[in-house]
Protein backbone atom coordinates (compact mmCIF):
# COMPACT_ATOMS: atom_id res chain seq x y z
CA UNK A 1 0.00 0.00 0.00
CA UNK A 2 1.21 3.51 -0.69
CA UNK A 3 0.93 6.39 1.75
CA UNK A 4 -1.69 7.97 -0.52
CA UNK A 5 -3.78 4.79 -0.38
CA UNK A 6 -3.60 4.80 3.41
CA UNK A 7 -4.74 8.42 3.43
CA UNK A 8 -7.74 7.47 1.33
CA UNK A 9 -8.51 4.32 3.34
CA UNK A 10 -8.63 6.13 6.68
CA UNK A 11 -9.78 9.50 5.35
CA UNK A 12 -6.75 11.21 6.90
CA UNK A 13 -5.96 14.92 6.84
CA UNK A 14 -2.50 15.65 5.45
CA UNK A 15 -0.41 18.31 7.19
CA UNK A 16 3.01 17.48 5.73
CA UNK A 17 3.87 15.80 2.45
CA UNK A 18 6.63 13.45 1.43
CA UNK A 19 7.37 11.56 -1.74
CA UNK A 20 4.25 10.81 -3.80
CA UNK A 21 4.88 7.08 -4.34
CA UNK A 22 6.12 6.21 -0.82
CA UNK A 23 5.36 2.56 -0.08
CA UNK A 24 4.34 1.36 3.37
CA UNK A 25 5.62 -1.81 4.99
CA UNK A 26 3.17 -2.55 7.78
CA UNK A 27 2.66 -0.39 10.82
CA UNK A 28 3.63 0.38 14.39
CA UNK A 29 1.97 2.19 17.25
CA UNK A 30 3.60 3.76 20.28
CA UNK A 31 4.45 7.03 21.95
CA UNK A 32 7.71 6.21 23.70
CA UNK A 33 10.33 7.34 21.24
CA UNK A 34 13.10 4.92 22.13
CA UNK A 35 10.58 2.11 21.95
CA UNK A 36 9.69 3.20 18.43
CA UNK A 37 13.37 3.35 17.52
CA UNK A 38 13.99 -0.06 19.03
CA UNK A 39 11.05 -1.95 17.59
CA UNK A 40 9.64 0.18 14.80
CA UNK A 41 10.90 -0.49 11.33
CA UNK A 42 11.76 1.32 8.15
CA UNK A 43 8.76 2.16 5.98
CA UNK A 44 6.05 1.56 8.57
CA UNK A 45 3.01 3.74 9.16
CA UNK A 46 3.50 5.06 12.69
CA UNK A 47 0.31 5.65 14.70
CA UNK A 48 0.93 7.91 17.68
CA UNK A 49 -0.23 10.89 19.69
CA UNK A 50 3.31 12.28 20.01
CA UNK A 51 3.69 15.36 17.83
CA UNK A 52 6.80 17.06 19.17
CA UNK A 53 10.08 17.79 17.41
CA UNK A 54 11.73 14.71 18.86
CA UNK A 55 9.04 12.50 17.33
CA UNK A 56 9.75 14.05 13.94
CA UNK A 57 13.47 13.41 14.44
CA UNK A 58 12.70 9.75 15.15
CA UNK A 59 10.53 9.50 12.02
CA UNK A 60 13.25 11.10 9.91
CA UNK A 61 16.17 9.11 11.28
CA UNK A 62 14.28 5.83 11.21
CA UNK A 63 12.91 6.59 7.73
CA UNK A 64 9.35 5.89 8.86
CA UNK A 65 6.82 5.74 5.99
CA UNK A 66 4.40 8.21 7.54
CA UNK A 67 3.18 9.51 10.88
CA UNK A 68 -0.51 9.34 11.76
CA UNK A 69 -1.40 11.58 14.69
CA UNK A 70 -4.51 10.05 16.20
CA UNK A 71 -7.38 11.21 18.39
CA UNK A 72 -7.04 14.86 17.38
CA UNK A 73 -3.50 15.10 18.69
CA UNK A 74 -1.63 17.96 17.07
CA UNK A 75 1.87 18.65 15.90
CA UNK A 76 3.78 21.48 17.50
CA UNK A 77 4.61 24.28 15.01
CA UNK A 78 8.40 23.77 15.18
CA UNK A 79 7.90 20.04 14.67
CA UNK A 80 5.63 20.58 11.68
CA UNK A 81 8.16 22.91 10.13
CA UNK A 82 10.83 20.24 10.58
CA UNK A 83 8.58 17.53 9.12
CA UNK A 84 7.98 19.62 6.00
CA UNK A 85 11.68 20.37 5.71
CA UNK A 86 12.52 16.65 5.94
CA UNK A 87 9.71 15.63 3.56
CA UNK A 88 7.95 13.39 6.07
CA UNK A 89 4.31 12.46 5.48
CA UNK A 90 2.23 13.50 8.51
CA UNK A 91 -1.51 12.94 8.82
CA UNK A 92 -4.05 13.70 11.52
CA UNK A 93 -7.31 11.97 12.36
CA UNK A 94 -10.06 12.07 14.98
CA UNK A 95 -9.88 8.29 15.30
CA UNK A 96 -8.23 6.78 18.38
CA UNK A 97 -5.02 4.81 17.73
CA UNK A 98 -6.86 1.52 18.30
CA UNK A 99 -9.47 2.22 15.64
CA UNK A 100 -7.06 3.64 13.04
CA UNK A 101 -4.66 0.70 13.46
CA UNK A 102 -7.53 -1.76 13.36
CA UNK A 103 -8.80 -0.49 10.03
CA UNK A 104 -5.32 -0.44 8.53
CA UNK A 105 -4.54 -3.92 9.82
CA UNK A 106 -7.81 -5.21 8.38
CA UNK A 107 -6.87 -3.79 4.99
CA UNK A 108 -3.36 -5.23 4.77
CA UNK A 109 -3.54 -8.54 6.65
CA UNK B 1 43.04 5.57 4.08
CA UNK B 2 42.47 8.62 6.23
CA UNK B 3 38.99 9.01 7.68
CA UNK B 4 36.71 11.96 7.04
CA UNK B 5 35.93 13.54 10.38
CA UNK B 6 32.82 15.35 11.57
CA UNK B 7 32.55 16.89 15.04
CA UNK B 8 29.53 18.15 16.95
CA UNK B 9 28.93 19.75 20.32
CA UNK B 10 25.65 18.70 21.95
CA UNK B 11 24.20 21.25 24.39
CA UNK B 12 22.81 20.00 27.69
CA UNK B 13 19.08 20.07 28.41
CA UNK B 14 18.06 21.52 25.03
CA UNK B 15 15.78 18.85 23.65
CA UNK B 16 14.64 20.90 20.70
CA UNK B 17 18.20 20.80 19.38
CA UNK B 18 18.90 17.20 20.34
CA UNK B 19 18.87 15.43 17.01
CA UNK B 20 20.69 18.16 15.10
CA UNK B 21 23.97 16.24 15.00
CA UNK B 22 22.33 12.95 13.95
CA UNK B 23 20.27 14.69 11.26
CA UNK B 24 23.29 16.57 9.94
CA UNK B 25 25.49 13.48 9.87
CA UNK B 26 22.73 11.52 8.13
CA UNK B 27 22.43 14.08 5.37
CA UNK B 28 26.23 14.27 4.94
CA UNK B 29 26.53 10.48 4.75
CA UNK B 30 23.65 10.33 2.27
CA UNK B 31 25.54 12.74 0.03
CA UNK B 32 28.59 10.46 0.34
CA UNK B 33 26.51 7.55 -0.96
CA UNK B 34 25.64 5.77 2.30
CA UNK B 35 22.08 4.40 2.12
CA UNK B 36 19.71 1.73 3.48
CA UNK B 37 20.17 -0.15 6.73
CA UNK B 38 23.69 1.13 7.55
CA UNK B 39 22.49 4.73 7.24
CA UNK B 40 19.50 4.05 9.50
CA UNK B 41 21.64 2.16 12.01
CA UNK B 42 24.09 5.05 12.24
CA UNK B 43 21.26 7.59 12.54
CA UNK B 44 19.37 5.76 15.29
CA UNK B 45 22.35 4.76 17.40
CA UNK B 46 23.75 8.28 17.21
CA UNK B 47 20.39 9.89 17.99
CA UNK B 48 20.00 7.76 21.11
CA UNK B 49 23.50 8.80 22.15
CA UNK B 50 22.78 12.43 21.42
CA UNK B 51 19.62 12.34 23.52
CA UNK B 52 21.56 10.73 26.37
CA UNK B 53 24.16 13.50 26.23
CA UNK B 54 21.39 16.13 26.41
CA UNK B 55 19.33 14.39 29.10
CA UNK B 56 21.88 12.84 31.42
CA UNK B 57 25.29 14.37 30.83
CA UNK B 58 24.67 18.12 30.54
CA UNK B 59 25.90 17.93 26.96
CA UNK B 60 28.98 16.48 25.34
CA UNK B 61 31.00 15.94 22.19
CA UNK B 62 30.35 13.72 19.21
CA UNK B 63 33.00 12.70 16.72
CA UNK B 64 32.23 10.69 13.62
CA UNK B 65 35.00 9.11 11.57
CA UNK B 66 33.91 7.93 8.15
CA UNK B 67 35.96 5.21 6.45
CA UNK B 68 35.10 3.47 3.17
CA UNK B 69 33.99 0.33 5.02
CA UNK B 70 32.70 1.66 8.37
CA UNK B 71 31.71 4.66 10.45
CA UNK B 72 33.09 5.10 13.96
CA UNK B 73 31.08 7.21 16.38
CA UNK B 74 32.57 8.59 19.59
CA UNK B 75 30.45 10.19 22.31
CA UNK B 76 32.29 11.84 25.16
CA UNK B 77 30.96 13.73 28.14
CA UNK B 78 32.06 15.01 31.51
CA UNK B 79 28.70 14.24 33.11
CA UNK B 80 27.86 12.34 36.29
CA UNK B 81 28.84 8.94 34.86
CA UNK B 82 27.01 5.62 35.17
CA UNK B 83 27.36 3.70 38.42
CA UNK B 84 26.11 0.35 37.12
CA UNK B 85 26.63 -0.07 33.37
CA UNK B 86 25.09 -3.54 33.17
CA UNK B 87 21.90 -2.19 34.78
CA UNK B 88 21.83 0.78 32.37
CA UNK B 89 22.16 -1.65 29.47
CA UNK B 90 19.03 -3.54 30.47
CA UNK B 91 15.96 -2.79 28.40
CA UNK B 92 13.42 -0.85 30.43
CA UNK B 93 15.80 0.55 33.03
CA UNK B 94 15.70 4.34 33.09
CA UNK B 95 16.81 7.12 35.39
CA UNK B 96 14.98 9.82 33.38
CA UNK B 97 12.82 12.37 35.17
CA UNK B 98 9.06 12.84 34.74
CA UNK B 99 9.69 15.90 32.56
CA UNK B 100 11.86 13.87 30.21
CA UNK B 101 9.27 11.09 30.12
CA UNK B 102 6.58 13.56 29.11
CA UNK B 103 8.63 14.27 25.97
CA UNK B 104 8.48 10.61 25.01
CA UNK B 105 11.87 9.54 26.35
CA UNK B 106 12.80 7.47 29.37
CA UNK B 107 11.62 4.12 28.04
CA UNK B 108 14.93 2.64 29.12
CA UNK B 109 15.90 1.77 25.57
CA UNK B 110 18.66 4.31 24.90
CA UNK B 111 21.78 2.26 25.54
CA UNK B 112 20.11 -1.05 24.49
CA UNK B 113 19.16 0.52 21.15
CA UNK B 114 22.69 1.83 20.63
CA UNK B 115 24.03 -1.65 21.28
CA UNK B 116 21.39 -3.20 19.01
CA UNK B 117 21.95 -0.99 15.98
CA UNK B 118 25.74 -0.67 16.14
CA UNK B 119 27.96 -3.51 14.96
CA UNK B 120 30.37 -2.71 17.79
CA UNK B 121 29.54 -0.98 21.06
CA UNK B 122 32.03 -0.06 23.79
CA UNK B 123 31.29 1.95 26.90
CA UNK B 124 33.46 3.25 29.71
CA UNK B 125 32.14 5.31 32.54
CA UNK B 126 33.30 6.64 35.86
CA UNK B 127 31.01 8.21 38.43
CA UNK B 128 31.75 11.92 38.77
CA UNK B 129 33.98 11.96 35.70
CA UNK B 130 31.90 11.09 32.66
CA UNK B 131 31.13 8.52 30.01
CA UNK B 132 32.88 7.54 26.80
CA UNK B 133 31.18 5.49 24.13
CA UNK B 134 32.53 4.12 20.88
CA UNK B 135 30.23 2.61 18.27
CA UNK B 136 31.12 1.15 14.91
CA UNK B 137 28.63 0.62 12.11
CA UNK B 138 29.85 -1.34 9.10
CA UNK B 139 28.93 0.00 5.68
Amino acid sequence: MTVKQLQELLNLRCISEGSEDRQLEGGFCGDLLSWVMGYGQYGQAWFTIMGNINAVAVAALHDIGCMVLCQNSTMQPNALEKAKEEGIWVFTTDMPVFEACGKYYEAIK
Amino acid sequence: MEAIKFSYTVPGDDFTRAGDASTDLKSKLKKMGVTGAPLRNISISLYEGEINLAIHAGGGEITALVYPEKVELYLDDNGPGIADISLALQEGYSSATEEIRSLGFGAGMGLPNMKKYADEFHIESEVGKGTHIKMVVNL
